[in-house]
């Protein structure tokens, strides 16, 4: 209880050297960057839930202490001071959930063919592209997301290209622009794409690429053009100077691949393919953060666990695509049980909702074949692991003192399909409450439907 | 049984044996019905001849019964998949193995897709094992080809199949003539969902002409007809009540445009899709029309869809409409019934409503309900026995039963799973089927 007490301060003092380093200085922040201000939040004490931590833990009638944007204290019988206290007994309380693979506000709703923006297929590489240029902030799919506990996604473009573009992570508190929701230091991503999806539609437009061959020396090519590109700007930068070559969007994102700022998010499905990918990693020598899709992740769950990629994955899809042929529901329990990198994502505004529901398929497949996967374990596909393959793990994902205060409380087991989230905490703010709906974010299209009233919840 | 040496469950095992036994009794489980006798604890079930001999909780059990315990075990009837393509698609992005939808003018309400219907798909131990045991396989309507060919709004026949084992797949043919308003219907009836209606309109009244004028027309003798021979044929099924109208259609008016076309033409209308038909409950309850609901379906997809709400099942089952659930595109997981059931049930709907809606509702919906859809004395045998609450989706089926036979509880992916299981194994997958 003392150490509580003075972790209250020390977190004080943490938030306090942040703000500094993170304040405004006279010229605003840079293009383009984070504008995102957490809503007004007061020191909360969710009291007596059943808390998954996201690290594995289970604390049982356990409290969570959030102040200043911050998980301040987890623990039993926590006592704090000063602080507003939510009884949360029946209720359990997991990190918000994380999904990295989204397409809302890209591909928003109402799905109509002026708001589909989540592909530039145009040509094969888009590294250019940045898809937070086409994030529509007024997708109502944000809200039903929130109801359904997500914090944060990850937006990506679509998967037509090779290289499809620049991906961006937010916090799921809707605003004006892209800007007000990007995940304050969130590392961006690079979209990538194997398989059927850039052979078939650039192959249809008779060029390049129209097979899986075509699609690696895409890739290749792109890369000895980008490390030739770094190599120039690294010698301008040197002591011995050099001449700086003219800025070229497409190659300043995948250099910033090279130089391990950008994280590659790559849509994959078939293991043979995601094992040249990584071959071609090697090659070039960059990471693959995650995996996407990854339907036959569990047949080289070894190779990834080897390469510190994680495997983003749906629990049941299968049979849509030829490369989608051999999914199965027990997919993420074999990667689990490798200790792979387990992510549950949804690519899709329905399942984005319920992450906690895929999640429990998996459960239940995997205890068909003897596979005991708790809650505790499950959960960190939804929320630390996520937070990993975002590169965002210092900050947000699990439930420990001194991470962002992103936090769903369910009012039961949230592997349950009777479970609903009842109150989603963002930077310790109070977002979403299910037993308050008209404090609840409504987006501008949904004013004047009846779905304003009770649609997304 | 090759796969039964793989099961891991001597019960699965014990299980399987039975499909050849004439008489089987399956004692000790919770049963739920859906039936008359609701739900019954400890309850034992006989099954004789592929039905349901006797269901209670003080049967007598014949002396030559093989006996399945299944204490503490959950039945409930085999799930039915009311909408979608099993059997007629097998990958998706496959052109060559997709049945479902044709284009041209030849034939719309007579296209047949039961025709197509592949008895051996992938698909099937898929879903089954996972408890779906019949399915509505419904054709779809398709958007302009190269050739500038387009589907008619009556996208034709679909009917209803058992995914059991014996030969005879087809539970009703010809059960259902499906039709497209709103937005699909639009697209194929030239740019206005009027135009949908106006075609469908004069499909209706020529199927009547004919009928009143078929010597002559028959004679060639009479004017013109909108559709072909064999579609005004099919109509007459229609007009007669024998087959069910089934509209994919979601915006609230288009309903009201349904519910009026059923009562002038006196048709059996069914609502599938339905996003606001929580709008229009009470017409549609007095309409006596139900709806196949998407049960979670809740963002304004498209502007049909504007006010899309998840808790519609509820709203629509309290003013007393017939509620089920199913999607045109849940062909694959067809087993994601209970996904919609169990979270309507956290949105309005009884848990007693919410299976019905995936048991009974679409046997009735289909009018086969007097065979299926429920556990009740003289109906065929699909039983699902179920590890725990069957809407929960951490609970899976120990078995399921098809017309009283124990089916394999093996599926292609089953064999993938259990391939790649073996993480100990020194030998390359492909060499892991060697006993």
């Amino acid at each position: 209880m003392n150490k509580a007490k003075f972790l209250l301060l020390a977190i004080a003092a943490i938030v306090a050297l942040s703000a500094c380093e993170q304040g405004e200085n006279d010229d605003g922040p840079a293009p383009y960057e984070s504008r995102y201000k957490a809503l007004a939040s007061e020191p909360t004490m969710l009291k007596g839930a059943t808390v998954l931590t996201g690290t594995g833990e289970r604390l049982d009638d356990a409290d969570v202490v959030m102040q200043d944007g911050k998980i301040l204290a987890v623990g039993i019988n926590l006592d704090v001071d000063d602080v507003t206290i939510v009884d949360a007994s029946g209720m359990w309380v997991t990190p918000g959930v994380i999904d990295v693979h989204s397409h809302l506000g890209a591909y928003p709703s109402p799905g109509v063919d002026a708001h589909s923006d989540g592909n530039e297929a145009t040509d094969p590489n888009t590294s250019e592209v940045w898809v937070e240029h086409s994030v529509w902030p007024q997708d109502p799919g944000f809200v039903a997301a929130l109801a359904g506990g997500v914090t944060s996604l990850q937006i990506l473009p679509g998967s037509a290209n090779l290289f499809g573009g620049r991906g961006v992570t937010l916090k799921n508190v809707p605003g004006r622009n892209v800007m007000d929701m990007k995940f304050p230091g969130a590392p961006y991503g690079l979209k990538m794409a194997c398989g059927e999806n850039p052979k078939r539609v650039y192959g249809d437009k008779g060029r390049a690429p129209s097979t899986r061959m075509g699609n690696v020396a895409g890739y290749r090519s792109a890369w000895i053009e980008a490390a030739d590109y770094r190599d120039k700007m690294t010698a301008a930068d040197s002591p011995q100077g050099g001449e700086t070559p003219m800025r070229n969007l497409k190659l300043e994102t995948l250099a910033g691949v090279l130089n391990g700022e950008i994280l590659v998010h790559n849509h994959c499905y078939r293991a043979d393919e995601m094992s040249v990918m990584l071959e071609i990693a090697r090659e070039f020598d960059y990471k693959i953060a995650a995996f996407h899709h990854g339907v036959e992740a569990y047949k080289i769950a070894d190779l990834l666990r080897d390469n510190d990629t994680c495997a983003a994955i749906w629990a049941d899809w299968y049979g849509f695509k030829m490369e989608a042929f051999d999914g199965i529901r027990e997919n993420a329990a074999i990667l689990d049980r490798a200790d792979t990198c387990t992510v549950m994502h949804s690519d899709d505004d329905m399942g984005i909702q319920r992450l906690n529901q895929e999640s429990a398929k998996v459960i239940g497949a995997a205890a068909k074949v003897g596979i005991d996967i708790p809650p505790e374990r499950a959960i960190r596909w939804i929320s630390s692991n996520a937070a990993k393959a975002l590169g965002i793990a210092d900050v947000v994902g699990t439930l420990e003192a001194g991470k962002m205060a992103d936090v769903t409380v369910w009012d039961g087991n949230p592997f349950s399909v009777y479970t609903k989230a009842q109150k989603v905490y963002i930077d310790g703010a109070l977002v979403y409450d299910r037993g308050n709906p008209s404090a609840n974010p409504v987006t501008d299209f949904t004013l004047g439907t009846s779905a304003q009233h009770g649609g997304a919840r | 049984m090759r796969a039964s040496t793989r099961l891991t469950s001597a019960l699965l095992v014990l299980l399987a044996g039975t499909a050849y036994a004439q008489t089987t009794a399956i004692t000790g489980a919770t049963i739920h019905t859906v039936g008359p006798q609701g739900t019954l604890e400890n309850a034992t079930i006989i099954i004789d001849g592929g039905r349901i001999a006797s269901v209670g909780t003080s049967v007598s059990i014949p002396a030559d019964a093989e006996r399945i315990d299944a204490s503490g075990k959950i039945i409930t009837p085999g799930l039915f998949s009311p909408l979608g393509q099993i059997g007629l698609s097998e990958v998706d992005a496959v052109a060559g193995t997709n049945d479902s939808t044709q284009r041209g003018e030849d034939y719309a309400a007579s296209f047949d897709v039961a025709d197509a219907f592949n008895p051996r798909s992938l698909v099937i131990a898929i879903s089954r094992i996972d408890g779906v045991t019949r399915a509505g396989i419904t054709p779809q309507a398709g958007g302009m080809d190269e050739a500038g060919n387009v589907s008619h709004v009556l996208s034709g026949l679909g009917s209803v199949v058992h995914l059991g084992d014996s030969p005879e797949h087809f539970v009703k043919r010809g059960a259902v003539v499906v039709a497209n308003f709103g937005e699909t219907g639009s697209d194929v009836a030239g740019g206005s969902r009027a135009a949908a209606v106006q075609i469908l309109r004069a499909a209706l009244d020529d199927a009547i002409d004919y009928r009143r004028n078929r010597e002559a027309s028959d004679r060639g003798d009479w004017r013109d007809y909108s559709v072909s021979r064999s579609d005004l044929d099919t109509l007459q099924s229609v007009l007669d009540r024998n087959a069910a109208l089934l509209f994919n259609v979601n915006r609230a008016a288009d309903i009201s445009v349904v519910i009026s076309i059923a009562e002038e033409y006196n048709l059996r209308a069914i609502v599938a899709g339905g996003s606001e038909a929580w709008m229009v409950a009470d017409h549609l309850a007095a309409a006596n029309i139900p709806v196949i609901l998407d049960g979670i379906n809740n963002l304004p997809g498209n502007f049909d869809r504007i006010n899309a709400r998840l808790d519609s099942a509820g709203i629509l089952a309290t003013a007393g409409v017939k509620v089920a659930f199913g999607a045109n595109a849940q062909t694959h997981n067809a087993r994601l019934l209970t996904q919609s059931a169990g979270n309507s049930v956290a949105n309005g709907l009884t848990w007693d409503q919410a299976l019905a809606a995936i048991t009974l509702a679409p046997a009735e919906i289909y009018g086969v309900d007097a065979m299926v859809g429920s556990i009740e004395v003289g109906k065929e045998a699909d039983l699902v026995i179920w590890s725990a609450d069957p809407l929960e989706l951490t609970s899976y089926p120990d078995q399921v039963y098809i017309q009283g036979a124990a089916i394999s509880m093996e599926s292609r992916q089953t064999l993938l799973r259990d391939r790649y299981l073996q993480t100990d194994s020194e030998l390359p997958p492909a060499f892991r089927n060697r006993e």
